[in-house]
């Protein structure tokens, strides 16, 4: 099985091609250059590599939000585009859970965290438990929040936390002040979007029935607009 | 589906003095355009036909907040896209097989809006390897006026005025602009949005002022014709909308009840005016005989029998688009983007939106 990955929710734009339990290729730059600029292009540069022929991917797995908005829509529309023209699906991957994917068969609690402005992060809480194989439990569906409340929530639960994300920088002296629990960083090539991740995940989640129809994909943003955040407050 | 498909690819043959045969294939162009609060999306064979034009319309969403907001535009745009191109091709009776080119909106308009088209477009050419033509939205709304004029053909003037541009522009060839004039404040749009809330007719301002405008008296109140001094074909609209909100000022404070279809009219009036008499004397001025509208003002009744009264006069050959084609859509992206293949543009899967995008520019 072929699943051809997607991920431009943050800083990070990353492309990747996993075949069964084999990843051919992955491209990542996380550089000042658009989302719009770079992706396509990088896919691009995958399929003259390996010789891809698009027809031979089965699915589509994409990061589907939370995160930048018009980040979250350059991946959305170029993946919904390629699936109307291939007439393959889309399988949504949460952004939070392909992160913490990087993290695969850790003992920690793995804390994805993604800068969201206005004082919160969007954020998850993962562990990996061993049955007949190790597979990713979500202790907390991911969501957006108060980096405070986080640091309460992780205190009761009480265990060791692995942080990743680029809220981690954004965020360091606010855990060093609340945090009352050991924690530790994941290293470069782990603590950002990958989109091998959401490819590998994907593959999962599509043996499991989770696609869509690339027309009804659409990004989950976790917030509305701040047009309609303003009007409901008002009313 | 397949069948008819491949039905509208026809191809004539032409033979030239040394049996060479030549095949002259139709071109058939999937347009997408996503610049603003429309989803479209159409097919359009060989310039001038289109087979398809589809527009999803958000503005019930809009009306809500008085205005377009981006964020919900964009994401409205997303839910839509794929719906919208599908059926602009099943309702042309063609599949992604029997497209040619590609053509988007790649600016001016809402970054936001504009990447999901964009990058829409680009993900079909790259899976399909047909080629992509970038198209400037304005260049749109001018070649929208070849759709139904069949022997209309560069070079003329034209007046594009909508929501968020006003222009006066000469189109010397396919795909080649001049700007004569522009606006310096407003676009022509955006004074009938903010004139038509002002006097409580609400969103969008251009068509329910054109309605009650109908009740009203054009000559019942006096409002200025603002000149730009030294650029004599530039517009200045914000002068005028300043006008009128000093009036109603001072009828408030005077309590002198204020008639809304008069004050619709006599704002109308000065608006129409002041395009028609640039436009004509654009026209004169250039030495050439047609003159051509676009844009979602261009729909205006008031504005175009005022031009069409105005062109008679002067022997001018008149020309505008139905509604259908004023409104954003995508046909008139097809029309501009045929002639940008023809002359042989295409665009990487890099294209960016370029919201700022100036006409005649080619990024």
């Amino acid at each position: 099985m072929k699943i051809l990955g997607i991920d431009s929710s943050g800083l990070v734009a990353s492309v990747a091609i996993v075949e069964d339990d084999r990843l051919v290729a992955e491209y990542n730059l996380q550089y000042k250059i658009t989302h719009s600029q770079t992706l396509l292009p990088m896919l691009e540069e995958i399929r003259n590599r390996i010789h891809l022929d698009m027809q031979t991917i089965d699915a589509i797995a994409v990061a589907a939000g939370p995160g930048s908005f018009t980040g979250l829509r350059i991946g959305a529309a170029t993946v919904k585009g390629l699936g109307l023209a291939l007439g393959k699906p889309i399988i949504p991957v949460p952004t939070l859970e392909g992160m913490a994917y990087n993290c695969y068969g850790t003992d920690l609690l793995v804390c994805p965290i993604m800068d969201a402005r206005r004082n919160q992060v969007y954020t998850g809480l993962y562990i990996f438990e061993k049955e007949d194989r190790i597979r990713m439990k979500s202790v907390m569906e991911q969501t957006a929040v108060g980096f405070d409340e986080l640091a309460a929530k992780l205190n009761v639960l009480g265990r060791e936390v692995l942080f990743l994300g680029d809220g981690v920088p954004v965020f360091a002296e606010a855990m060093k002040e609340l945090l009352r629990i050991p924690y530790y960083f994941a290293p470069a090539h782990m603590n950002r979007q990958r989109a091998a991740s959401v490819a590998a995940l994907g593959k999962e989640k599509f043996e499991q029935g989770i696609f869509e129809d690339a027309a009804d994909h659409a990004p989950e943003y976790l917030r509305l607009s701040q047009a309609e955040r303003e009007r409901q407050e008002k009313a | 589906m397949e069948n008819s498909g491949l039905a509208c690819r026809e191809r004539k043959l032409n033979y030239t003095k040394g049996m060479v045969v030549v095949m002259e294939k139709d071109v058939f162009i999937l347009a997408v355009e996503s610049s603003c609060d429309e989803t479209a999306a159409a097919v359009v064979k060989n310039g001038r036909e289109i087979l398809s034009n589809v527009i999803y319309s958000q503005i019930d969403l809009h009306t809500l907040y008085g205005g377009v907001v981006p964020e919900i535009a964009s994401r409205k745009h997303i839910e839509k896209i794929n719906q919208v191109i599908q059926a602009a091709l099943d309702q042309a009776g063609v599949t992604l097989q029997d497209i040619t080119a590609i053509a988007v909106t790649y600016g001016p308009g809402l970054v936001g809006a504009l990447l999901v088209g964009v990058s829409a477009a680009k993900a079909i050419s790259f899976a399909t390897g047909i080629p992509l033509v970038g198209v400037h939205h304005i260049e749109g709304h001018i070649s929208a006026n070849y759709i139904e004029n069949l022997e209309l053909e560069p070079p003329f003037i034209c007046l594009v005025v909508s929501g968020g541009h006003s222009h006066l522009v000469k189109v010397k060839d396919y795909g080649e602009y001049e700007i004569l004039g522009r606006t310096r404040d407003d676009a022509a749009g955006e004074a009938f949005d903010k004139v038509a809330r002002a006097i409580g007719l609400g969103y969008p301002g251009g068509p329910k002022i054109d309605k009650v405008s109908k009740e009203g008296n054009p000559d019942a109140i006096h409002f200025p014709r603002a000149k730009v001094v030294g650029s004599e074909y530039d517009f200045s609209f914000s002068g005028l909308k300043s006008a009128v909100l000093n009036y109603l000022n001072g009828c408030e404070m005077k309590h002198i009840p204020v008639n809304q279809a008069d004050v619709a009219a006599s704002f109308q009036k000065a608006v129409v005016d002041v395009l028609v008499e640039h436009s004509i004397h654009g026209v004169k001025e250039s030495g050439l005989s047609k003159f051509a509208i676009a844009g979602g003002v261009a729909s205006n009744s008031s504005l175009r029998n005022a031009l069409r009264e105005a062109c008679e006069k002067e022997g001018i050959s008149f020309y505008y688009p139905s509604p259908v084609y004023c409104t954003d859509n995508a046909a008139m992206i097809g029309v501009a983007g045929y002639y940008e293949y023809q002359k042989g543009v295409r665009h990487g899967y890099d294209l960016n939106a370029v919201p700022n995008l100036k006409l005649g520019e080619r990024v």
